[in-house]
């Protein structure tokens, strides 16, 4: 089949690359770009498990050509530690608080929690819930998957009003 | 040795040993997205499978013409049963003692069924084969329900066992029958019941529902030619059983076959079995000299690998007028589906089912299953409960709440009258097993005071009556589930797979500087055995948990287990932990004794080493010890400091619960909003209270799916109705309820470290709770007993049936 041209910038690094116009996005990430941290889950678009980031919006990247993202900026959970290789607050909010089990839905539900924080950065417990209803996880009961999300909020609202401080 | 000036807690703390909430291990690379899960693997040249399936349920297959699929570019090879007979494979021995079509031979039996395997250079190009295989079909009679599967007149389904008039299991009855399986006393049952006072007899049904981890199965194979080697990386919840199956099937020697499971994305008893998939990419990787990946998606999980339950059990509790339980007589309709794969111990074809007589001291009970085919997918696993118990656990609980209704007595206090007593454990039920401990009058009360039982049932009766007033069109429901379960298969005398005797296992080895690495037969799949295994070695052998490694899924590094399924593996792999641990304990106090120049009966272990008795100064620790052991061993010692424990099981483990559902449900719209959930789990010692409190909300919530919609239905024609995320309820975060925990500790007095396992418990104990829950809230009204799952819809059903919509 021939192949279209797509560039991108992944993780802030810019990344150009022929694809079928039929591949997917989440496997353009995972098999051509070997970014294997989102997964895939079910298909139809309702688990979560392959969301990343991608132009300031959650997207499910099962559900999205990759020549649809010709141009975009996308994160992935890979991009999500700190520069200096510490863990994001979310990352480690998901590890204090037993946000995680079986680990499938962690990078979806994660880059999920990230968008979350940015359109509301302290959000009630039911904005947390409505807001990661869209990415299921078999494991967990998602009781601790909110604690893991206040956490991170309260985390990087305190680091926030630290710098403001300043 | 700087652990003298440390206190005692100090010492203790820093081991993070079993009690410990210690953070897990795993999470550090599942947080950053470097899980290694099957489908992240890439191997050289690696290829890739897809199935063609049946559209039918029932059908003769008429011609496969893989002509055109062979031409389309990428596509390397087609396999159907022609091509796998060549190699003997085109049927497959299951776990329960049938035999399963690997590839569609001559017919199908259910929707999906596997027909060919297109293999083809990736995952596109092999999707573009299967759509150009054509398959000609002759439709057959289907049977869907398991009731009419053994009418005279029912369609054969499995021509293959035409004249056979036994199975696996004993005699057949039918041409569509698999096995009848009897446990109990049946006279004196009968006796019971025909002297009874009271009786009550209902049929219970559990429905038909699956796993579904969000992982799906999958596979990589690849053989090597030159070397004779075959190496299968596979989301196996047992890899050493899938290595042996792979040896019996491929005649490939078992020390040539390398099975890994690597990182597992859930599994919940989906993961256990082999499967078409597995077997199609071996033979498709030793065809074409190339790895093979196949990855199922998720519709072919929900349909064709495995499914859950699917037992209509019909009930019957006889008792005294005062509410004392006389007898239990239980029959089970089992829908195997068209293969007879259940995944139990060869000697019980319906697992534990004989669990049934549930918390109750039951003088007499007589249990009979029938398993049938249908035109249904087969499987038949344990979905995150040990095998056929929570199926058992249902049916005691909803029985005792349907008794309890028809004596005019409170559950609670129905309950309560009929527990076996503390003082009778070790407890022998009627139906054989050896409960091992219990302390449910102490479990049960203390759920009762948390919850406020008293209150919430005088509210239920305030409600009732302005709902007879009309003042309001909700109803509440109080539903209450006291569960025993068994699980830890299972001890050798009684328990086996495939002639494996159902032990398993544990190496340790102590690295000279004092670290170590813990090897297992288990395999975990998100219960987070790197952090809790190691909190068992911690506490034993004084190294910190941080400092023990703890490897598993890989058959050639791992001692042979049976793997992680039936919550065995607390249960079994963590006492092959402590036993090994307790071997190094043991030299190293010969060590110390040496180093001391005492003799070993002089020391007592102490946290982290071995102290004189009496002569509290007089210290070795463990880190001293282990340099000892590698640089100056005890005169005539072997050098080293390493153990393997092959862990049998005296008996099974009882882990208990108490749980309360508070719910409240709207007549006119059928919806439910679960209030209050309480579950009290008593699972002997506990080794990570995080990760108990983490695997009782999962399961909660599994229960809490499976009880109020999650179901695989078939149509009159046996099509899948709702085999994707569409239909089939995974809760999210938004209906989820709040989980409270609590916890009573009654260790197992044969364990090495008492504890019994947990992370079963709640789905085995939540179902019976929000059953119970919604049956409560209808029961005023005469219902005594409507069927699973509860969802709004169903609910509403219930409230137009008794007019209350008029």
């Amino acid at each position: 089949m021939a192949k279209t041209q797509v560039r991108m910038t992944v993780n802030g690094r810019e990344v150009e690359a022929l694809v079928e116009p039929r591949t997917l996005l989440i496997h353009f990430l995972r098999e051509q770009l070997n970014l294997t941290g989102a997964h895939i889950g079910c298909d139809t678009t309702h688990c979560g498990a392959c969301t990343v980031d991608l132009d300031a919006k959650s997207v499910k990247s099962c559900t999205m050509f990759a020549v649809q993202a010709d141009g975009a900026h996308i994160t992935t959970i890979e991009g999500m530690a700190n520069a200096d290789g510490s863990l994001h607050a979310l990352q480690e909010g998901f590890r204090m608080e037993h946000g995680l089990q079986c680990g499938y839905c962690t990078p979806g539900m994660i880059m999920r929690a990230h968008r979350l924080l940015q359109e509301i950065p302290n959000p009630s417990e039911e904005q947390i819930r409505f807001g990661i209803s869209g990415n299921l996880c078999r494991c967990t009961g998602y009781q601790n998957i909110v604690k893991a999300i206040q956490y991170a909020a309260a985390k990087l609202s305190g680091a926030a009003q630290k710098e403001a401080a300043e | 040795m700087n652990t003298a000036v440390l206190t005692r807690e100090q010492r203790e703390a820093k081991l993070e040993g079993m009690g410990c909430k210690r953070k897990r291990v795993e999470d550090i690379r599942f947080t950053q997205g470097k899980g290694n899960y099957i489908d992240d693997l890439k191997l050289p040249g690696m290829l890739f499978g897809d199935f063609v399936r049946s559209q039918y349920a029932h059908a003769r297959i008429k011609r496969i013409d893989t002509s055109k699929a062979s031409k389309v570019p990428g596509v390397l090879a087609v396999l159907t049963a022609e091509e796998l007979k060549g190699v003997n494979l085109a049927w497959m021995p299951t776990l329960a003692g049938d035999v399963q079509m690997v590839l569609a031979d001559g017919k199908v039996l259910f929707q999906n069924q596997e027909i060919a395997f297109v293999v083809a250079e990736d995952r596109y190009a092999a999707a573009d084969g299967v759509e150009a295989v054509e398959v000609e079909y002759e439709e057959l009679p289907v049977i869907v329900d398991p009731f009419k599967s053994m009418a005279p007149d029912a369609p054969v389904l499995r021509e293959d066992l035409a004249g056979k008039t036994s199975g696996a299991h004993g005699a057949r009855k039918h041409h569509n029958h698999i096995f009848e399986w009897t446990v109990g006393d049946k006279a004196a049952t009968d006796a019971a019941f025909a002297s009874a006072e009271v009786t009550i007899k209902e049929l219970i049904s559990y429905h038909r529902t699956h796993p579904s981890p969000l992982e799906t199965c999958q596979c990589v194979a690849s053989f090597d030619k030159i070397k004779g080697e075959l190496t299968v990386y596979g989301t196996f919840q047992a890899p050493h059983v899938i290595r042996t199956v792979a040896s019996l099937l491929s005649k490939i020697p078992e020390h040539k076959i390398h099975v890994i499971s690597p990182d597992i994305g859930g599994g919940f008893g989906n993961k256990v079995g082999a499967y078409p998939g597995y077997i199609c990419a071996i033979v498709a990787s030793i065809v074409t000299g190339k790895p093979v990946k196949w990855v199922e998606d998720r519709i072919e999980n929900l349909t064709t690998t495995s499914f859950a339950r699917d037992y209509h059990m019909s009930t019957e509790i006889a008792a005294s007028k005062d509410g004392k339980v006389t007898g239990l007589r239980v029959h089970v309709l089992a829908d195997h589906g068209g293969f007879d794969a259940c995944a139990d111990p060869s000697k019980f074809p319906a697992g534990f089912f004989a669990i049934v007589t549930g918390s109750y001291d039951f003088p007499v009970a007589h249990v009979a299953v029938d398993g049938v085919y249908t035109n249904k997918a087969p499987g038949g696993v344990a979905y995150r409960c040990s095998l056929r118990v929570t199926e058992a656990a249902y049916a005691i609980e909803r029985g005792m709440d349907i008794l309890a209704q028809k004596l005019g007595m409170d559950p609670a206090e129905l309950r309560l009258k009929n527990f076996i007593k503390r003082e009778q454990f070790p407890y022998q039920s009627a139906l054989g097993w050896e409960y091992d401990s219990g302390d449910y009058h102490t479990a049960m009360n203390k759920a009762l005071e948390a919850v406020g039982y008293k209150a919430l049932r005088a509210e239920q009766v305030a409600k009732r009556e302005a709902f007879k007033r009309g003042e309001t069109r909700e109803l509440m429901g109080i539903g209450l589930c006291f569960f025993t379960e068994i699980v830890g298969a299972g001890p050798s005398k009684n328990c086996d797979v495939l002639g494996l005797a159902m032990f398993d296992s544990c190496e340790i080895r102590v690295h000279p500087t004092g670290s170590a690495i813990a090897r297992m037969g288990s395999k975990s799949q998100g219960q987070g055995h790197e952090t809790t295994y190691a909190q068992i070695v911690a506490s034993e052998i004084g190294i910190p948990a941080d400092d023990v490694m703890v490897e598993e899924g890989n058959t050639d590094t791992a001692p042979y287990g049976i793997g992680t399924f039936g919550s065995r593996s607390t249960p079994v792999a963590g006492a092959a932990i402590a036993m090994a641990a307790r071997k190094i304990r043991n030299k190293a106090q010969m060590i110390a004794a040496y180093l001391l120049e005492v003799h070993e009966s002089d020391l007592e272990w102490d946290i982290d080493g071995f102290r004189v008795k009496g002569l509290p100064e007089k210290f070795k620790g463990m880190k001293e010890i282990v340099w000892a052991a590698y640089h100056s061993p005890p005169p005539g010692m072997e050098p080293g400091l390493e153990a393997v424990s092959y862990y049998d099981p005296p008996n099974m483990t009882y882990p208990f619960g108490a749980y309360i559902c508070v719910m409240d449900i709207d007549i006119d719209t059928g919806v439910y909003k679960v209030r209050r959930f309480y579950a009290l789990d008593d699972c002997g010692t506990r080794i990570n209270p995080m990760i108990i409190e983490g695997q009782v909300h999962g399961g909660l919530t599994e229960a809490f799916a499976i009880a109020m919609g999650q179901e695989i239905r078939y149509d009159a024609i046996g099509n899948v109705v709702g085999g994707s995320f569409m239909d089939f309820f995974l809760p999210t975060a938004v209906e989820t309820p709040k989980w409270e925990t609590d916890h009573t500790v009654t260790p197992s007095p044969h364990h090495p470290i008492g504890a019994k396992g947990v992370g079963e418990s709640p789905n085995v104990g939540g179902v019976p709770a929000f059953s119970n829950a919604v049956n409560d809230a209808f029961s005023f009204l005469g219902t005594t007993h409507i069927q699973m799952p509860h969802d709004h819809w169903r609910n509403w059903m219930v409230a137009q049936r008794l007019g209350l919509h008029a």
